[in-house]
């Protein structure tokens, strides 16, 4: 049972990536497939800060320490910096998304496309 | 001196960083657009010349590690440590090819781009993207640790999405931009996980200190799956290539060849994960063969989806597909034969030199193709190759830089895509001769195709409507003989280019130990 538990970030972090590649691969609206990648993202982030988990251990600043583990914090660097880095993506695809509106008065991936063949 | 040798890896990633923040500032000051050109071109001579100092260093000592913070550059694994903590460059022969590359290509769109953009809004944004895009294939190549690459990466599709779609105005501009950025998320996050599963079993990042503990796990399979499949997609293979034509099609002049170039650098990862990380843990004939089906496959769907385009750019990234094949090709041959000491001698090597050397060469003059299809566009305002006609009697140079771009890309000598081309013929051919007649079958359509296109588009009676057509303003004419110049050079003197950079790059590839010794070596 503990187990499960332990794991239990784990199989959230598969399930957000199951549902976010099923958005993008198969949601036409393009805001619907944005909030997809940001579900990935958020599923990708998910594993790595989980993977620095260590129960009962206690945060990486070495000032004043009470004994026992300490939280792996190289993973907790990574993520911030992919949630920076995710952030600027998202921002910038919605904007290109305001621009595919203004072109084409339309943001179903359908019907504002333009390149074919 | 001393110090710029020592210090160039760093300075050639820190300087387009900070041109980058710097240009829209110094266009907004007094002077604005031509103080702003002359600091983008000062500073960019600045990066080719340590680019220049870097490679003639990498040529004569080898493999260069730069540790950031360290009280020495060399000094990758700090007193006492069994790993490297440190953020690390590492610059080999592969990287420093790269390198030369993506700089020689950035050169020539900066300058073909002085004059396009003239009168256009946006401009300060403009070359800022293109400093970031540099920023990031050129980290993407010297990187020597796994996050850093993810995140060079991301920082490369951030500003080739946003340089693609810059012509904001044009719905097709966005939707290839769009594409580009949701491809280029996807598989970053993917690499992202990739690191995470990696990063879970060995607790170091670095790519020597990986390629140094890797166990071969099935876990560790996962991740060269998910590698493999996000680079792939990035690079443009079929059958993931579907976002490449229409991200080339629609990127300004200047920025195509650079977008072009960052899939490369993709290759680049793909090789580095491959050959450097997992090296002989793979087994080798299996993924070489899907390696060289890859690389058919991209070779024959590429050329047979080019033939009847009628868009000028959009036949050529079709052909940029198709030519990534021969690259695939070329490595792939070599994959396969690794273990086979006899076999890699006599044409495994000369395979995978082939297959590196197109990198190059396609890089070059597919470039410059593209820079004659957006020159025809920015005189006669489309691309549609049925409205052209009769435009080299205005468009001389133009023409003649098409006709250079199109024999080097059907592999007809004394131009450059010969030489790599019939590196790969030849080796391939005692691989295995069927694949060897189907690349050349290949290179005969692609010569069919330009053929059409450069009948439709530059000969044939003039049109009413192009007869007050213009050549291209002088900065467009420079950046397109910069690399005309060299495609010329490198089809003169293969043997040269062969040795100088082309056979370390390979050697780097293929010689895992030393990549790893470079940074581990201290370790017992």
């Amino acid at each position: 049972m503990e187990n499960i538990a332990h794991n239990f970030p784990f199989v959230a972090s598969a399930l957000l990536l199951g549902v976010a590649f099923y958005i993008v691969i198969f949601r036409k609206n393009l805001i619907k497939l944005i909030m997809g990648i940001a579900m990935m993202a958020s599923g990708v982030n998910l594993f790595i800060v989980a993977l620095g988990y260590r129960t009962g251990g206690n945060a990486p600043i070495y000032t004043d320490v009470p004994p026992g583990p300490m939280v792996l914090s190289v993973p907790q660097a990574l993520t911030l910096t992919s949630i920076v880095i995710n952030v600027a993506v998202l921002a910038l695809m919605l904007t290109m998304v305001i621009h595919t509106y203004r072109n084409t008065g339309d943001i179903d991936s359908e019907k504002s496309r333009k390149l074919k063949g | 001196m001393d110090f710029l040798v020592t210090h160039a890896p760093i300075l050639i990633v820190a300087l387009p960083l900070v041109a980058a923040f710097a240009i829209p500032l110094i266009s907004i000051s007094r002077g604005g657009d031509r103080g702003r050109n002359i600091f983008s071109l000062v500073i960019f001579s600045l990066i080719c010349f340590l680019v220049a100092i870097l490679a003639v260093n990498v040529h004569t000592v080898g493999i260069r590690v730069y540790t950031f913070g360290a009280t020495a550059a060399e000094l990758a694994l700090p007193g006492g440590y069994m790993v490297p903590v440190r953020i690390i460059f590492e610059v080999d022969g592969m990287s420093m090819f790269m390198g030369i590359i993506i700089t020689t290509v950035t050169l020539a769109a900066l300058i073909y781009s002085l004059h396009f953009l003239k009168g256009q809004t946006g401009q300060a944004r403009f070359y800022s993207l293109m400093m970031l895009l540099y920023a990031g294939m050129i980290g993407l190549a010297f990187t020597g640790d796994m996050f850093n690459l993810f995140v060079f990466l991301e920082i490369a599709s951030i500003a080739g999405a946003a340089l693609a779609a810059y012509r904001t105005n044009m719905a097709d501009a966005v939707e290839g931009g769009f594409k580009y950025i949701v491809i280029s998320a996807v598989s970053a996050l993917l690499v992202l996980f990739a690191i995470g599963i990696l990063y879970a079993q060995y607790n170091v990042l670095s790519i020597a200190a990986l390629a140094y503990y890797m166990q071969y796990t099935p876990l560790d399979m996962i991740a060269l799956g998910l590698l493999v499949g996000a680079l792939v997609m990035k690079l443009a293979g079929v059958p993931l290539h579907m976002w490449a034509p229409d991200t080339y099609t629609v990127a300004p002049a200047g920025t195509t060849p650079m977008i072009l170039a960052a899939s490369y650098i993709s290759m680049y990862a793909l090789y580095r994960v491959t050959f450097t990380m997992y090296g002989g843990l793979l087994n080798t004939t299996a993924i070489g063969w899907l390696v060289i089906i890859v690389g058919v496959l991209s070779m024959f769907v590429g050329v047979m989806m080019a033939v009847h385009q009628t868009d000028i750019k959009r036949m050529m990234a079709y052909h940029a597909i198709s030519q990534g094949g021969y690259m695939l090709l070329g490595v792939g041959v070599c994959l396969a034969v690794i273990t086979d000491p006899v076999a890699l001698a006599s044409y495994g090597r000369d395979a995978m030199n082939g297959g590196i050397f197109h990198i190059i060469n396609h890089v070059f003059y597919k470039a410059l193709l593209f820079m004659t299809a957006e020159a025809i566009f920015f005189r006669i305002g489309t691309r549609d190759t049925n409205k052209m006609g009769g435009l080299a009697r205005n468009m001389k140079w133009t023409a003649g830089f098409y006709i250079i771009g199109a024999l080097a890309i059907s592999g007809i000598p004394p131009f450059n895509g010969f030489a790599s081309k019939l590196l790969i013929y030849e080796s391939v051919l005692k691989f295995s001769p069927v694949l060897s007649v189907i690349a050349m079958f290949v290179s005969l359509v692609t010569l069919a195709s330009f053929a059409k296109v450069f009948y439709s588009a530059f000969t044939g009676p003039e049109m009413p409507a192009y007869k007050e057509v213009k050549e291209v303003p002088k900065s467009m004419i420079i950046g397109m003989s910069i690399l005309a110049v060299l495609i010329i050079f490198f089809g003169i003197f293969p043997g040269l280019i062969v040795n100088t950079i082309v056979a370390p790059a390979t050697n780097a590839l293929i010689d895992q130990a030393a990549y790893i010794n470079a940074v581990m070596g201290a370790v017992p």
